[in-house]
Parts: structure tokens; sequence; C-alpha cells
């Protein structure tokens, strides 16, 4: 018995590794032609792991205070040897995975996985999502950068405008009645603590679900191999499927590392909170389809505020989106269709007002 | 007389009724006729005589509170008309050189304006008899009487050119007059007029800042680098130093103006000094003479400092594109740009030594910025390198790992049913 | 490929290899990643500029009704030592036109060279074009050395 053998043997004894390595040993996922997307949930997933190691490297250099904010990531960017790697990796990973995340959950849409009985699973993943973006929001302002500072002013003023709470959850947000250093202090504690707490708690709740529950198959797929069961194919989770993701992740390292160090994140002009917004201030990508859509609609609608119908008219379309499991079960024809043909229109609208946002004048 | 009195008669009771608690009954006719005898009311009632709680009676003589168009406008009320032209700089200097009666409206208004204004060329030719020049209403109106520091007053530093003007560049008026009538066009396409009307910097000179208001009068060749250097102090001392005040005396040619002109002042370039064709220099120095060769040195300083400092932005801006931080170096180049600032009002010493002084400050920063931008770049070579590097690796272990999963799959599939 | 129709020992010494590649390739990926997080992790030589406290001077670098010009974040200050023996700490940047302000002693002001602007010491624009006053920062002393900081930075 090697050491390496005695040492495994202690720790499970304490442990019980061997259950676990039981369990993965008899893991497998389905094999058909959309055996791809299911790339995407363990491609957030390093992503975020690479948040979280970039995100810690960072703050042993980041200062929270409006004087120091953006001179800090000066100092990263200049002075700490790779601070523009780790700083370039941490912005451009940030924004693939709201890319994947968004991918997994179409993916998921689509493919019909979040059926009884996974409604807990898409549940939590909607509200990683919705966690996921707000982690981009609350670290966007920590640069304090001119497009920065407007960007959250703007957001959160689009936050404000809901109805009753409107007011209350702007002050929140902000710290104040205006964007200032408590905002920063606030925003940070929200991206490095809160929001983080809450993500891991979610993650493992989503894995533990996925593991109990396995690998969806999409109703046509289903239906093809109840129809003929010969034809049903699954490759073991480890290692067949873990070494292909590990090659999947291997590329994101390499186009992680060619972004930070071929178009590096830009550092801006430091934040000037009584300058004027400057001209073409706007969201980052992920937002701006809504940033877009508000701009279209007129200014009042009936007797009712143009834009805080807007703003409710998404908020109406978020939590139905997250309620689907609860419309389509799965056991009527027509309503699996019609779902559909609403993610189709969801996604359709999501791409033509992000592109038109970018291309029109 | 009368059937027009008559007229106004009729006309003039409906209004009186109206203007019942306005005791300027004055206006309720005069608001409604057409020039000359027109005044607008509520021009008047905004400006600052009406503002004061001084009326028509206050100039014109007469009496404000009587219906009576001959009680009003009768010579036992002081009636006094339409007050001549010449007549006008001693009718306004009556208040407004009288220091303790101005005191009690206004403590810190000057009370100099007439005799200024018998001093200048205007006060001068009316005294001769001339009554085309300008008297007090010509610049600020007749019953639109503004403070100068109103923004609708025709005094007020944006519109002052405007004022001038009127009568300054129109060739009809001034065709008796020697003197050229170009002054506007060539002063909206200065500086100072950029300074003015565009960048709203009010500290920026108009015609009254260098010509005087009242008692307006061209500096003179004497003058003139004096009323320059009321702003630009530094040009001033250092023009004193040079030959070029004596020879220019001498001459009897302004200070400043021989080189930059009065109205039509442009943003010098670089190109106004030295000895290429444009520059003024060479408009009095020959080749061979030590002007010359001074204007050479200069010019050619200048261009030096000029061309490092757009050598290290362009270093710099490649630097940047590549992603490399460079902030700092491009906050150390505009201490490159004060010191070529500073040179070029060094010139007016026409002493090269002391512009180069200057311009070596420049180019030391100017060695160290491109420095820094060659650094930027190396560095950027390194991340290149190092972003090489880490590819083939990851390369290799893509390739190792599809060889292996292949590897592995052809012994033992791994699929299960 | 034919694996039948080849030797067993060399089948072993094929999956060698290919672990072998695999292993090292995975190790050499691992240290380009690690080499960066390494470096960056220990603190490098210059230190962070910050804009919240800056050194100035220290006590006796200045004589009384005497200035220096420092830089402050990203932007040069003055610093002046008043005769009644107070230091003043103010933005040098002219509020007309940009450009650095100067002590001048014999006027016992802060002077702008570009076109004759005027302040005192504390920023107050009193003549000439600055259509403002120059923002004043908070001298903080701490034995022998004056920090210069924001106002309102506790």
């Amino acid at each position: 018995m090697s050491a390496a053998g005695r040492v495994k043997d202690w720790l499970d004894e304490r442990f019980g590794w061997h259950e676990i390595r039981t369990f993965i040993e008899h893991k497998t996922v389905p094999v058909h032609r959309f055996s791809y997307w299911y790339f995407l949930g363990g491609m957030t997933l390093f992503l975020f792991t690479i948040q979280v190691i970039t995100g810690i490297l960072l703050l042993l250099y980041y200062r929270p205070t409006p004087n120091d904010a953006f001179e800090s990531v000066q100092y990263i960017m200049t002075q700490v040897p790779f601070g523009w790697l780790i700083r370039s990796i941490h912005s451009w990973s940030a924004n693939l995975m709201v890319f994947t995340a968004a991918a997994h959950m179409f993916s998921v849409f689509f493919l019909k996985s979040y059926r009884k009985p996974r409604e807990l699973t898409w549940l939590s993943g909607m509200l990683l999502l919705f966690l996921t973006l707000g982690f981009g929001f609350s670290g966007y302002l920590l640069p304090w950068n001119t497009l920065s500072f407007f960007a959250t002013k703007v957001g959160t003023d689009i936050a404000g405008l809901m109805p009753g709470l409107g007011p209350w959850i702007l002050t929140f947000l902000r710290g104040g009645e205006d964007v200032t250093g408590a905002t920063l202090t606030r925003f940070f504690g929200f991206h490095v603590a809160v929001l983080p707490g809450i993500a891991a708690t979610l993650i493992a709740l989503h894995l533990l679900l996925v593991q109990r529950f396995g690998m969806s198959v999409p109703p046509s797929v289903e239906a093809a191999w109840q129809a003929r069961p010969g034809d049903r194919k699954e490759i073991r989770f480890f290692p067949n499927f873990l070494l292909r993701e590990l090659m999947a992740w291997y590329v994101v390292l390499a186009i992680l590392g060619g972004l930070a160090a071929l178009k590096p994140w830009e550092l801006g002009v430091k934040a000037d909170p009584f300058g004027a917004a400057p001209p073409g201030i706007r969201p980052e990508w992920y937002f701006m389809f809504m940033f877009q859509s508000l701009k279209f609609i007129p200014a009042k609608i009936w007797i009712f505020d143009g834009e805080l119908l807007g703003v409710m008219g998404f908020g109406a379309a978020f939590l139905a989106w997250t309620l689907v499991p609860f419309f389509d079960t799965g056991r009527r024809g027509w309503v699996q269709k019609f779902v559909t043909g609403v993610g189709v229109f969801g996604l359709g609208f999501i791409g033509v007002m992000t592109l038109y946002a970018y291309t029109a004048k | 007389m009368l059937s027009v009195g008559a007229a106004l008669m009729l006309v003039a009771p409906p209004l009186a009724a109206q203007n019942k608690a306005n005791l300027n009954t004055c206006l309720d006719c005069h608001s409604q006729l057409d020039a000359p005898f027109g005044v607008n009311a509520a021009e008047f009632s905004n400006s600052i005589h009406a503002q004061k709680g001084l009326g028509c009676p206050s100039c014109h003589g007469g009496d404000s509170s009587s219906d009576d168009m001959t009680k009003a406008m009768g010579k036992a009320a002081g009636f006094k008309g339409h007050i001549d032209r010449a007549q006008v700089p001693a009718l306004c200097g009556k208040c407004h050189s009288d220091a303790a009666y101005m005191r009690g409206f206004n403590p810190s208004l000057r009370t100099d304006q007439f005799s200024q204004y018998q001093t200048s060329v205007h006060g001068q030719r009316l005294a001769k008899g001339d009554t085309h020049v300008a008297v007090c209403v010509d610049c600020h109106t007749t019953h639109n009487i503004r403070p100068p520091k109103d923004p609708a007053s025709s005094v007020y530093p944006t519109n002052v050119a405007q004022t001038c003007t009127r009568c300054h560049a129109n060739a009809e008026y001034m065709k008796d007059y020697k003197i050229p009538t170009n002054q506007l066009a060539l002063y909206n396409t200065s500086v100072h007029h950029e300074a003015l009307a565009v960048q709203e910097d009010l500290s920026a000179p108009t015609c009254s800042t260098c010509h005087g208001s009242h008692g307006a009068a061209p500096p003179g060749v004497a003058s003139v680098e004096h009323v320059c250097s009321t702003c630009h102090v530094f040009q001033q001392q250092l023009f004193d130093t040079s030959p070029h005040k004596a020879i220019f005396a001498a001459m009897n040619l302004g200070g400043c103006i021989t080189c930059h002109t009065n109205h039509g002042i442009q943003r010098p370039s670089d190109a106004l000094i030295g000895t290429a064709n444009g520059a003024v220099c060479v408009t009095c120095h020959t080749e061979g003479d030590a002007g010359y060769q001074g204007a050479a040195a200069m010019h050619a300083s200048l261009v030096k400092l000029g061309d490092e400092i757009g050598r290290s932005e362009q270093l710099l801006l490649r630097a940047e594109k590549a992603g490399v931080e460079v902030s700092d170096a491009k906050l150390a180049l505009a201490e490159a740009r004060d010191s070529l600032t500073k040179a070029r009002v060094t010139i007016h010493s026409a002493n090269p030594d002391a512009v180069d002084k200057d311009i070596q400050a420049g180019l030391k920063v100017t060695q160290k910025t491109y420095q820094a931008g060659l650094t930027a770049i190396t560095e950027s070579k390194y991340r290149r390198r190092g972003l090489g590097i880490s590819l083939i690796t990851i390369l290799i272990v893509l390739i190792a790992l599809a060889v292996f999963i292949s590897k592995l799959e052809a012994r033992n599939p791994g699929i299960t049913k | 490929m034919n694996n039948q129709t080849t030797a067993p020992q060399e089948l072993a010494e094929r999956r060698q290899a290919l672990r072998l590649f695999l292993g090292g390739g995975v190790i050499a990926s691992l240290a380009s990643f690690l080499y960066p997080i390494l470096r960056y992790i220990l603190p490098p030589k210059t230190v962070e500029q910050t804009s919240e406290s800056v050194l100035a001077a220290r006590v006796g670098e200045l004589k009384p009704n005497t200035g220096k010009v420092f830089r402050f974040g990203s932007r040069p200050a003055l610093l002046t030592l008043t005769s009644d023996g107070k230091y003043h700490a103010i933005s040098a940047v002219c509020t007309h036109l940009n450009c650095t302000v100067q002590y001048r002693s014999d006027l016992h002001n802060v002077w702008c060279a570009c076109h004759n602007g005027m302040y005192t010491p504390d920023g107050a624009n009193i003549s000439g074009p600055p259509p403002r006053p120059l923002e004043a920062y908070d001298v903080v002393l701490k034995g022998d050395e004056i920090y210069v900081r924001r106002k309102g930075n506790g």
C-alpha cells in the first residue's frame, strides 16, 4: 500500500469519499444531437470559479473609496506585475459568464429541461442568472470611471421607477439620494460578500439538484428513445464527459488570455460626480436590449407613464419566464409549442434590440 | 397740430383709464405712436432709469402726471421735447457727473464718464460741431438703457463690438472719415472674438477694452504694448528687453501689433516666427543679418520640441492601442507642452538662447516620455510572447486530451445503455 | 488503428508516452497560469500614488512667504507658507485656462503668469480673468511631515 493510498484510506474513513466516488463513477450523460448544449452549465461554473480567483487577487490591491478606487485600478494595470492580466481576465470573463449563463438558460428553456421534477433546478438557475446580472452591475461601478459612474446613475434611476417600492429601492441601492462614495461602498459589499454568499448557496443547491435528477433529455429525443430503446446512448461522466469539458475549459482559457493580452479592458477617465454626463452613456451589452426598448416607448401611453409601463412590462415578462415550469408541465402539446414560440420571440427580441442599439445612429 | 391733437384726444381717454395706476401719462400716447415719437413701453420699463423711479420728465422735462397734453408738454412744466444730439452728453452728465447725486443710487458707479468723453475722439469732434459722432445714446440706447452687467445691455461685453460697429463698419456712414471700416470683419476672425463669443470668457477683450469706452480713442503707437500687457504681461516684459523695443519706437511702429496686427489677431502658430514665407520676421530681416539668423534659430527650436512631443505622443498612442497603460506618461507629456508654451512666450525677447533654455527643459521631459513609450511597447511584446507560450501549452494539452480521449474510448467506449 | 497487430509492449509504451505528453502539457499550462499569479501576489516596489493624502514637504523645507508646487493625485497643487507661519494648500490649476499658478513673495499672493490672474493663498480669486476660486485642501502636520489631503476626508 503506497503512502498516497494510505492517506486516501485515512481520509475516506472520515469523509466517506468512496460514496461520492461511486456516485460519480455511475453518473452518465445522454448522447444525442443536442448534447453539446450540456457543456454550457459547467462552462458557466468554470467562469464563475475564474471570477472568484481573479476577484480575490484583485481584492489584494483594490480600494473601494472614491478617492482611491480609480487610482488603485490604475495601479493594478500599470505597476502590479501581471495586474493587467488579472484585471482584464476578470472583466472579460465577467462578460463571457453572462453570455454562457444566458445561453445555458436558453438551451435549458428550449430543450425543456425545466419540466417535472426539475422545477426547482430551473428556479435556482433563474435566480443565479439574476445574481450574475447583479454581479455585473455592481462590479461595473468599482473602477469608478466616468462610464461606470453614469451607467450606475441611469441604472439605479430605472430601478427607482418601480411603483411603490421604487424610491426605497433607489435609496437602498445608492446609499443615499445620489450616486456617491456611499454607493461605491455598498456595491463593493454586494459584489464581494453578499452576492457571492447567496450565489455559493444557490450553486450548491443547483448542483445538488442536478446530481439528484440526472441530465434531462429533450422531449423529441425522449419520444424517439421510447419508440426505439436500442437507440439510447449515454456516456460516462467520469472520465469521458469530464475530459471533453476540460478541453472546452482550456479553449476558454486560451480565449481569455488572448483577449486580455490583445484587447485589454480600458481604464477610462476618473469619475467626476459634478461633471456633465458624456454623450452616448449606455449600460453594458447585456442590459442594452432593455435600455433600447425603453427608448422606443412613447412618453405617455394613455394615462400612464411610458417608461414605468416599460419597466413593469419587463418585470412581468421576467416573472412569467421564471415561472415557466408551472405553465408548461409537459403534459399538453399545444402549451409546449406555445412556450417554445414565446421563447423564440423573446430571444429574437433581445437579439434585435441589442443589435439595433449598437448599429443605429 | 390741432387736428392731430384732437385725434389723439379721442384715443387718450380709454388708455388713460387703463394706465390709471401708472402715473406716466407720456407713455399713454407715445407707446402707441410710430417713430420718431414712439417709445417701446415694455423696453423702457425694464431700463435702469425706469427701475430706479426716473421717468420721462427726468430727461425731457414736462409733467407726466397730467392727462392734458398742453399741460404735460407745456413750457410751464419745463418740457424740452426732443433733445439735440449735441446736447445729449451734457444732459446725461448733469446727473452722471454729480457724485453726490449718483451716490444716492449706486455709490460705486463712476462719475467721470462725461469728462472722459470730452477727451475722446467722439467728444472732441462733437465739440467742433460734428454731430455725426457717437453720443451717449448711440451706445447706450435712448429708452432701453441697462447696466453693462445685464446681458441684454447694448454695452454687455459680448454686445460691445456690435454696438461700436453700427457706425464703424458702415462704409457709407463713415465715408467722410479717413479710417477703415473693416475692424469688425477682422475682429470676428480673431482669437479674442473666439474667446469672448464662443468660449464665453467675459475677460476677453472687445473694442472698449483696448480703445476705452467713454474716452474712446486709438491707443497710439507708444501705448499699444501697455494696452496688450494688461493681460499679456510676460510678453510685454520680454519685449521690453528685446532690441525690437527701441527700433520699433524709432520707426514709429506699435509694439505688439506690428507682428500680430490689431483687430484680426490670429492664434499664432510656429510658422509666424522664422525665415520662411508667411513668417513676420522676414518683413524686415534679410538673409545674413543677425535678426534673420536669430529668427531661424528660434523657429528651429520651437519646431524641434513640437516634433519631439509629437513623436512621444505617437509612440504612446501606439502603446495604448497595444493595450499597455500609459496614462502616467501622457500626463508627464503635458509638462513638455507647458515648456513649449513657455518657449513660445520667451521668443518675444528675441533672444534665441533664452528660448533654447525653455526648449531644453521640454526636451528633457520628452526624452523620458519617449523612453516610457518604448518601455510600454517592449511590455506589449513581452505580453504577446507570454500569451504565445501559454497558448502553445494549451494547444499541447488540447491535442493530448483529444488523443487521450480517442485512445481511451477505443479501448473502452464508456457508453452505457 | 490496428491494435491487434501491435505488441502489447509497444502499446504500453505508447500509452505511457501519451500520459507523459498529457501530464506534461497540463503541468506546463498550469505553470503558465500560476506564474503570473505568483508574481502578482508579491507587492511591487513602487508605492501607490493615492490622491487621498500626499506628503507635500517637510517642515523647514519652505521658508516663510514662499510656496512649492507638488503633485497631488494627477494634477499639480500649491503649498504655501505665509508670513504669519500658516500653511495653505490649494489646487494649482488656474480656473481661467488651466495654467499652473505660483506663489509671488513680492505680492504675498498666488499669481497666474498666463494672464495675470491673482488669488489669495487660500484660493479666492481676487483679480484678473479667473472666474472661480482654486479648490482648497486640508494641511495636516505629522511630526515634521506636511501632508495635504482633500477637504472632508477623515
